[in-house]
């Protein structure tokens, strides 16, 4: 299991710079990004840990075009979040699934492919890779309501694989996910992370889930929401399940749990 | 500005400019130049004028001003004219883009938060205005034959001038017919689909028949009605319970069945009889659907007196004056029948959909603020 | 049906069926009978039997309400046993209003869901039209029909288009309101999906709007092909149509003849069942390719 070499890890995916973004709201404004100063590096796997109104999914839309900042800069591959859609540059996996029903699960996977004009045989070959990444192989031809619910995400992680970009955003991919389905998506998900050697910006608000999967976790506190901590993860690449119960594993989990409580996130 | 509003721009000032080169109007064969009518010529000056605004900034009220103006001044020279030429259809084509100009940018400037939600009824407002006003034109201007299409002032004129027949027959049609028609039909569907929801058997059979029935032509029903009860309203009112009653009896069991489980295990834990889980549980959580029977009920009233009035009737009612004007080709009388009848029938349903608001104003429908 | 069979409400319907058959069988012979008491009076009959009045009660010519046996009688003389080119089959009556139906149904359809595209895509449009087009719901715009009908024919067009627009004008509000709604209804994730993949608004519609859209459609069709019957209906009564469904009930309701009445009212509501079912039909078989939950 390796790594991207030092060399790879210099350059920025995702470079953010006094990033504020408020909302016009009928109450009033609402500052949900403030000053947000942040680096991810190619191959770099990054967790967005906080409480909800903090901000972290905010971050992730303004990445990918879908919000728009009211200050500061950000690049994404070095040109603007719009330039980067239009490139499509990154794959977003979304809270739910969000497969279109009326789709088989290959189907499903194709639609992104339909849209950025791939061929009949590449699309074949591509959905054929992407659905074994997942361990969905056998599952192509069922519709999204015959899957349980794990196996939906997996296929949805598999549709923002499927055209190869180099940038992974994903928004609380399983947090509708009961704990033991959960488990096992988190390891298959450092497999898939070594295996395609993508860069991987990850929304959660569980502490485990940020400390076993990161190589960085920025932690993030609301009102308004900002960057409070940013952890450089010191374990190793190689993180069995086991990796969580070790001393190393629940000082950083501790650290974590600090920065939330400094960000006065309990009070309300 | 977006590519659509530079096009409408460009396109209402260039048929402006069209209105002045053009002949504009006759009467009696003699051409009627467009300098006669000093409020067309002002409109049309102003709209070539209005080009500037791909230098300068310039305000939809601005357009919307000159819509006005335009339809204010077209309008004011229907008087005088007695064909409209090809100047004239240009101005209109003219006043008419501007007016869509206006709706376009002031929704455009809606979405971006820059005008208040309110301002936004004007659109649908300019929109009725801008179909009026251009088929006051047309009907006029064109000279389209009466018994095609009447223009909405010779309408107008016609209701207003004709107000204590049009009471005589709103009276029949509606105060008598449609009312108790649509309390007997509601009431007795109401109170049936009680009595059939104690029984899962009846549930069972019924349902689907009566969903079935709701979608049957039941208004061909009407001439055994007047055969029935008689030319007068009875007949009319007995098609209107025939046709109200089943929509209600569907909806109501319907509702009476969407109350969850875990609130009617409540009601059991508190060993609630068949009556209080029925008026404290299930008929508020059927309100919607109840209510719902309500609004469609509203219209299909309506139609069902009127429709059956076809059949036959004492001289009076608003769909025997519809069918009998429209054999003496009198279409401006029938016009003003559908007038009031479409009034009648919107604030019927609004009423409705009020009481609905105030009584079911704990469902998400109507906290959403859509009714 | 198939669904009303698993769900074991057939035996129920069947059940219902029977009873109001029943129900019916004693309010015609409560109604008539009194009619042929008169007749009786009148004719200087007596000495009749109770079973010979009920037989006469149930055979009656112009009953105040014909038995089932009677409509059915009728309605199998006037469909199976006349030649459809004549005008006394039901089946050259009821193919007339079929047709105008059909025409003002899909012409109705076609251009509903074609402004509700503009609807959705307009912003403008939708703010101008939308309350105007569930304003005129609540309108009994049936009321209109006789004129058009008699309008039409005064400019010289009569027979099938004027019928067909009435259809066709009746259909059109639901699919309209229906598809509008259908086209909104992606959730804010299926847009954001699209717009990651920087969508066109074309293929936000062919991939994401229409098919999410379509149980809407299927919907509102229902409802407007049952619009459209009774449009179609309704345009046969003004005086001078000789044919359709619309034009034996005026005729029969002119001689008295409930017979007649009875029997085109049932070819209407058989019409009716047989649209809806289609559509139903039409709406399984997509929903099936869809992969809709059986």
């Amino acid at each position: 299991m390796s790594l991207t070499t030092d060399g790879g890890k210099s350059v920025s995916v995702v470079e953010a710079k006094g990033l504020g973004l408020t909302f016009k709201t009928a109450d009033g404004d609402v500052i949900a990004l403030s000053d947000v100063n942040l680096d991810i590096r190619r191959g770099e796997f990054v967790s967005f840990i906080g409480p909800s109104g903090c901000g972290k999914t905010t971050f992730l839309r303004v990445i990918a075009d879908l919000e728009q900042p009211t200050s500061g800069t950000i690049t994404v591959n070095g040109t603007s979040p719009a330039d980067a859609r239009v490139n499509r540059s990154y794959g977003y996996v979304f809270q739910a699934p969000a497969l279109f029903p009326w789709r088989t699960i290959e189907k499903n996977v194709a639609l992104p492919l339909e849209i950025m004009g791939y061929g009949e045989a590449d699309r074949r070959e591509r959905i054929r890779k992407t659905l074994e990444l997942v361990n969905l192989e056998g599952f192509e031809k069922k519709f999204p309501w015959q899957l349980s619910g794990g196996m939906q995400q997996r296929a949805s992680i598999a549709r923002a694989l499927a055209f190869d970009a180099d940038l992974l955003l994903m928004d609380e991919p399983f947090g509708a996910l009961d704990e033991i389905v959960r488990d096992h998506l988190n390891s298959e998900l450092l497999k898939l992370w070594a295996a395609t050697q993508k860069t991987i910006a990850f929304v959660t608000h569980s502490i485990p889930e940020a400390v076993y999967l990161s190589t960085k976790i920025v932690v993030m506190s609301p009102r308004p929401g900002r960057v409070t901590d940013v952890i450089e993860s010191p374990l190793p690449a190689e993180r069995p399940l086991e990796i969580r119960e070790t001393p190393e594993f629940l000082a950083i989990a501790h650290r974590v749990r600090e920065g939330l409580r400094a960000g006065h996130s309990y009070e309300e | 500005m977006s590519m659509l509003q530079r096009v409408l721009a460009a396109f209402a000032a260039g048929f402006a400019l069209l209105a002045l080169v053009f002949e504009f109007a006759s009467t009696e064969g003699a051409p009627l130049p467009v300098w006669e009518f000093p409020a067309v010529g002002a409109f049309l000056v102003l709209a070539i004028l209005s080009l500037v605004r791909f230098r300068l900034k310039l305000s939809f009220w601005g357009d919307g001003g000159l819509a006005a103006l335009g339809a204010m001044a077209l309008m004011l020279a229907l008087d005088t004219i007695q064909q409209a030429e090809a100047g004239y259809w240009f101005a209109l084509v003219s006043a008419w883009l501007f007016a869509w100009l206006f709706a376009e940018r002031l929704s455009g400037a809606i979405s971006k938060g820059k005008v208040g939600d309110a301002v936004g009824m004007l659109i649908p407002l300019v929109f009725g205005v801008a179909i009026l006003v251009a088929w006051e034109a047309i009907t006029r201007g064109g000279n389209v034959p009466k018994v095609l299409l009447p223009a909405p002032s010779g309408i107008w004129t016609m209701l207003t001038g004709n107000i204590p027949q049009i009471a005589a027959d709103f009276q029949q049609t509606f105060m008598k017919s449609v009312l108790a028609g649509y309390v007997l039909g509601c009431g007795s569907g109401f109170l049936v689909a009680i009595a059939v929801d104690r029984s899962p058997f009846l549930k069972r059979g019924l349902l689907p028949l009566g969903n079935f029935i709701s979608a049957l032509p039941l208004i061909g029903i009407a001439p055994i009605m007047v055969m029935w009860f008689g030319f007068d309203w009875p007949s009319k009112a007995a098609v209107v319970v025939i046709m109200t009653f089943f929509p209600m009896l569907v909806n109501t069991v319907a509702g009476l069945n969407v109350a969850g489980h875990m609130e009617r295990d409540l009601m059991r834990t508190y060993a609630s009889g068949y009556w209080s889980t029925l008026f404290k549980l299930r008929l508020p959580a059927a309100a919607p659907f109840i209510f719902n029977a309500l609004k469609i009920n509203s219209t299909l009233a309506l139609i069902g007196a009127i429709v059956a009035e076809f059949f036959g009737t004492p001289i009076v009612g608003m769909g025997f004056r519809i069918s009998s004007e429209i054999g003496k080709l009198n279409v401006e009388m029938v016009w003003a029948e559908i007038a009031v009848a479409a009034l009648a029938g919107s604030v019927f349903y609004w009423v409705v959909a009020l009481v609905e608001r105030a009584v079911t104003f704990w469902h998400p429908s109507v906290r959403g603020g859509r009714a | 049906m198939g669904k009303t069979w698993r769900d074991g409400s057939l035996i129920p319907i069947v059940i219902v069926l029977i009873g109001l058959i029943v129900v019916w069988y004693v309010a015609a012979i409560l109604m008539n009978w009194s009619g042929v008491s008169d007749f009786y009076q009148r004719t200087d009959v007596t000495g009749v039997t109770f079973g010979q009045q009920l037989n006469d009660v149930l055979n009656q010519d112009k009953p105040l309400l014909p038995a089932p046996h009677q409509i059915v009688a009728e309605f199998w003389k006037t469909t199976v046993e006349q030649a459809v080119t004549s005008k006394r089959s039901l089946v050259y009556h009821g193919w007339q209003t079929l047709s105008a139906t059909l025409l003002g149904f899909i012409m109705g359809t076609a251009f509903g869901i074609g402004l509700a595209v503009f609807i959705v895509h307009n912003q403008a449009m939708d703010r101008s039209l939308m309350p105007w087009i569930i304003a005129s719901q609540t309108v009994p715009i049936l009321a209109i029909a006789p004129m058009v009908i008699v309008v039409l024919n005064a400019v010289g067009i009569s027979g099938l288009i004027p019928k067909a627009l009435i259809s066709t004008y009746l259909s059109f509000f639901p699919v309209v309101v229906g598809m509008v709604k259908g086209f909104r209804s992606p959730e804010q994730i299926q847009l954001d999906l699209m717009r990651t993949y920087n969508a066109s608004r074309f293929e936000v519609f062919t991939k994401l709007r229409w098919p999410i859209a379509l149980p809407y459609l299927f919907t509102s069709m229902k409802v407007g092909v049952a619009a459209s019957l009774v449009g179609a209906i309704v345009g046969e009564l003004p005086a001078g149509t000789s044919n359709g469904i619309g034009a034996r009930l005026l005729a029969g309701s002119y001689y008295g003849q409930t017979v007649q009445i009875w029997s085109a009212l049932l070819a209407a509501a058989l019409l009716a069942g047989a649209l809806i079912a289609l559509v139903g039909i039409a709406e399984r078989v997509i929903n099936a390719r869809l992969g809709a939950r059986p």
